[in-house]
């Protein structure tokens, strides 16, 4: 059996929503797109097209990366290209429908961008400052596809890599993946061509692959989107694995948090199954592979090769040293090859347009592209591809059209817990596994978290230590007892109870646990803290000596009150203290008792901006009293 | 007690299938109760105290009973900066209950989370399946209301 049968329909199915006959509405309907109300919007969809009795198809795609305005509706008329509309409510949506369907105006106030060219004074979506810079070969299909509709897959060339992998011998593909110079895109940035030959060179049968798609880093989500938005590009990737290392079984290891991509995933795999795709004698190759899906269950350190492999014999997932490598020894002592979901995804575009095509792009020694999560105090929140190589300047300024509320960039923070803080002055670094690596941080998964001036660095680096010692397994020492006592120490510097030797220890201690650990977390868990010393030492010394936090974040060294002259007596503030710390009688000005108010901001986020009466002010009392000479 | 054995008998009995036993115990029941570890742990060949050490190990599994509604506030780092913990804060007033904690009428529970990848639209909240983004301290009442 091959695929060319399948292929006709597919496209005829693909042409019938880019040159319909009857309009396409398009919703996207990943995890964000559903957090911002999609749900109602595609049902007010429904009923407006019923009201107006106009036979329309409406889909479900994934997501083209551009959270911020969320929900995204694309309509397709007939005669007419695809038109990306944004922030669309359920009314906007009825509006835009009976004003675009019926009476064909097509609403540019509306409209995000036109896919293709410029029209209807709408511009051309992929030449906006958000699209322009980036290339898309992960997320080729995200947002533009129904990834729940594998015609819409194969259509756009899905597969054809996989049937060019199956006429070639293993090892050719092998070197395909060699020579594209694709790296391990969960962090590591291991060369997976090598990775894949050392699995296919190990002795031992059967084999395994995993499938790495427990994206724990807090502030990433780039695999989310891509299993929500395109799994089948992933699981391309994984079959085309199977077939180059030689493996009869795959195991997609993925977080129990991530409801949709597990839905989409089982759905993916059932129609692999129904077309011959999974099974034995693989398109009539001889080639024998199956794949299954194991829940992870909320153990981050589990994104570790040996531990999610005990994780999955049902273990508790703890790491084991290495060597012996999975490679050698993996699951249940077999050669195992464990890579993550961007890596899969790149795999299946190499394999289909080819080595050099992916090596194009990119840097010397960083190929292709990387995807990245934008979050945190940046305009244009969402997922991105970028070539590797491009700078912090670009993805922040151009793509992510800078900091929200005129404030000013502080920090960009890569790698999740175990990454760094990259300062503003660093913003010209050009993005890729060397860089990075060579500022400190790294490039993880893909997490870019931007910080402003509001954000304090020493309150950044204990967020980051809680969280990894509540993660860590606790099997080796270095890790167990040293995220403890980082967290210990940058919790005394936040509450103003910091003291000059604290930063030596936690130089020494970072050194120690970088060198002593098992395994990345505890290696890693220093960082947010090193580097942090190390461009922002200034915010650490005001911290100590003079019990400042510049950016009025860390609660004990900062207080609220109210400007008497300001103050018209409103009792909103009082009203929201949950303290019951303010106190004045209505219609003149209160008063913030200091000895009751835990400094929650609950006031001055209420208190009326045309009046601006309530202030945040370093805080006076206890905490400024300098610590005693130690 | 039924529905246990109605889980184990679509299960190998094989260690590796404990993870996903132990995930459907608590999809049907909303928690793990001592005498499911005990039915896993005979199913899969393992002692009850071993199936205790890798059930608590992973900390999506909960072994008290929980609430009708499953509140969950995310403290990854997107929310961080962007002020979860003012979020949080408000959730356990408006609920009257701790992060852990289920509500005396066994409404409602609440727990953090590490992160739910929806770091585009932090901070972020789940009610049960529904994901609520850009969510303000102001919001989380009539977000909790919604649900009642």
């Amino acid at each position: 059996m091959n695929l060319s049968g399948l292929r006709e329909q597919a496209n005829n199915a693909w042409k019938a929503v880019n040159e319909p006959s009857r309009p396409q509405v398009l919703v996207g309907q990943a995890t964000c797109g559903e957090a911002s109300g999609a749900g109602e919007v595609n049902h007010s969809i429904l009923e407006t097209l019923k009201r107006l009795g106009i036979e329309a198809d409406v889909h479900s795609v994934g997501c083209i990366g551009a959270c911020y305005c969320e929900p995204l509706v694309d309509i397709v008329k007939p005669g007419a290209p695809r038109i990306c509309y944004h922030s669309m409510t359920p009314a906007l949506v009825s509006e835009l429908l009976e004003d675009y369907l019926v009476k064909d105006n097509p609403r540019p106030d509306l409209a995000l961008g036109v896919w293709g060219e410029s029209r209807f004074g709408i511009p051309a979506l992929f030449e906006l400052p958000m699209f322009k810079p980036q290339m898309r070969i992960a997320l080729r299909n995200a947002g533009v596809i129904d990834p729940e509709n594998m015609m819409h897959y194969i259509a756009r060339g899905g597969y054809t890599g996989l049937e060019r992998a199956l006429k070639m011998a293993p090892e050719a593909v092998i070197a395909e993946i060699e020579k594209s110079g694709l790296r391990g895109r969960g962090g590591a940035g291991f060369s997976t061509g090598l990775k894949w030959k050392l699995c296919r060179q190990a002795k031992g049968s059967p084999k395994y692959i995993i499938c790495n798609a427990d994206e724990g880093d807090p502030g990433a989500f780039m695999d989310r989107d891509l299993l929500e938005s395109d799994p089948h590009a992933v699981l391309e990737g994984i079959l085309t694995g199977a077939h180059a290392m030689g493996a009869a079984e795959g195991i997609i290891y993925i977080r129990a948090e991530y409801p949709l991509a597990i839905k989409r995933l089982v759905k993916a795999i059932s129609q692999m199954r129904d077309i011959g795709l999974l099974g034995k004698n693989i398109l009539g190759s001889g080639f024998d592979f199956d794949l299954r899906i194991v829940m992870g269950a909320g153990a981050f350190v589990c994104g570790e090769e040996t531990a999610m492999m005990n994780s999955i014999m049902g273990r508790r997932g703890t790491p084991r040293p290495r060597p012996p490598f999975p490679a050698e020894s993996g699951l249940w002592g077999k050669p195992t090859s464990i890579n993550n979901v961007e890596t899969w995804a790149c795999v299946s575009a190499i394999m289909e347009k080819g080595a050099d095509w992916f090596s194009s792009f990119g840097t010397e020694k960083s190929k292709g592209t990387k995807t990245f999560s934008l979050a945190g105090k940046i305009n244009r929140t969402g997922l991105i591809e970028v070539p590797m190589g491009i700078t912090l300047q670009e993805i922040i300024f151009g793509i992510g059209g800078g900091i929200p509320g005129g404030k000013s960039l502080k920090a960009v923070q890569t790698g999740g817990p175990s990454g760094g803080c990259i300062p503003a002055s660093m913003l010209s670094l050009p993005v890729d596994y060397e860089a990075l690596t060579k500022a400190g941080s790294y490039i993880g998964s893909g997490g870019m978290i931007v910080l402003d001036e509001d954000n304090c660095m020493v309150e950044t680096a204990r967020y980051f230590l809680s969280f990894t010692t509540s993660e860590s397994c606790g099997k080796c020492v270095p890790c167990r007892l040293g995220t403890r006592q980082l967290l210990t120490i940058l919790t005394d510097i936040t509450q103003g109870k910091g003291k000059p030797q604290d930063i030596p220890a936690i130089l020494g201690l970072g050194k120690s646990m970088r060198q002593g650990s098992l395994c990345g977390l505890g290696q890693g868990a220093p960082n947010p803290a090193m580097t942090t010393i190390a461009y922002f030492r200034e915010e650490y010394d005001e911290h100590i000596n003079s019990h400042v936090c510049r950016a009025g974040e860390c609660r004990a060294l900062i207080s609220y009150t109210i400007i008497a002259e300001r103050c018209k007596g409103c009792a909103i503030c009082l009203r929201a203290c949950p303290s019951a710390a303010i106190t004045g009688e209505k219609g003149k000005p209160h008063v913030i008792d200091i000895s009751k108010c835990s400094q929650c901001g609950n006031c001055l986020d209420v208190c009326p901006k045309k009046f601006n009466a309530v202030v945040k002010v370093p805080a006076a009392g206890p905490a400024a009293v300098p610590a005693a000479k130690g | 007690m039924q529905q246990i054995s109605d889980i184990l008998s679509f299960h190998r009995a094989d260690r590796s299938d404990l993870i996903p036993i132990l995930h459907e115990v608590q999809s049907r029941l909303g928690y793990i109760p001592p005498e499911a570890m005990q039915a896993a742990a005979d199913h899969v060949g393992m002692s009850a105290s071993e199936v205790y050490g890798v059930a608590t190990f992973y900390s999506a599994f909960k072994f008290k009973p929980v609430g009708r509604h499953c509140v969950k506030a995310c403290r990854g780092t997107a929310c961080h900066v962007k002020g979860s913990e003012k979020i949080l804060a408000e959730i356990e007033k408006a609920l009257g209950i701790k992060d852990g904690d289920t509500s005396a009428d066994g409404e409602y529970s609440l727990e953090t989370v590490a992160c739910l990848g929806s770091c585009a639209l932090a901070p972020v909240l789940v009610v049960d399946e529904r994901v609520y983004g850009r969510v303000t301290p102001a919001r989380v009442k009539s977000i909790l209301r919604g649900e009642r």
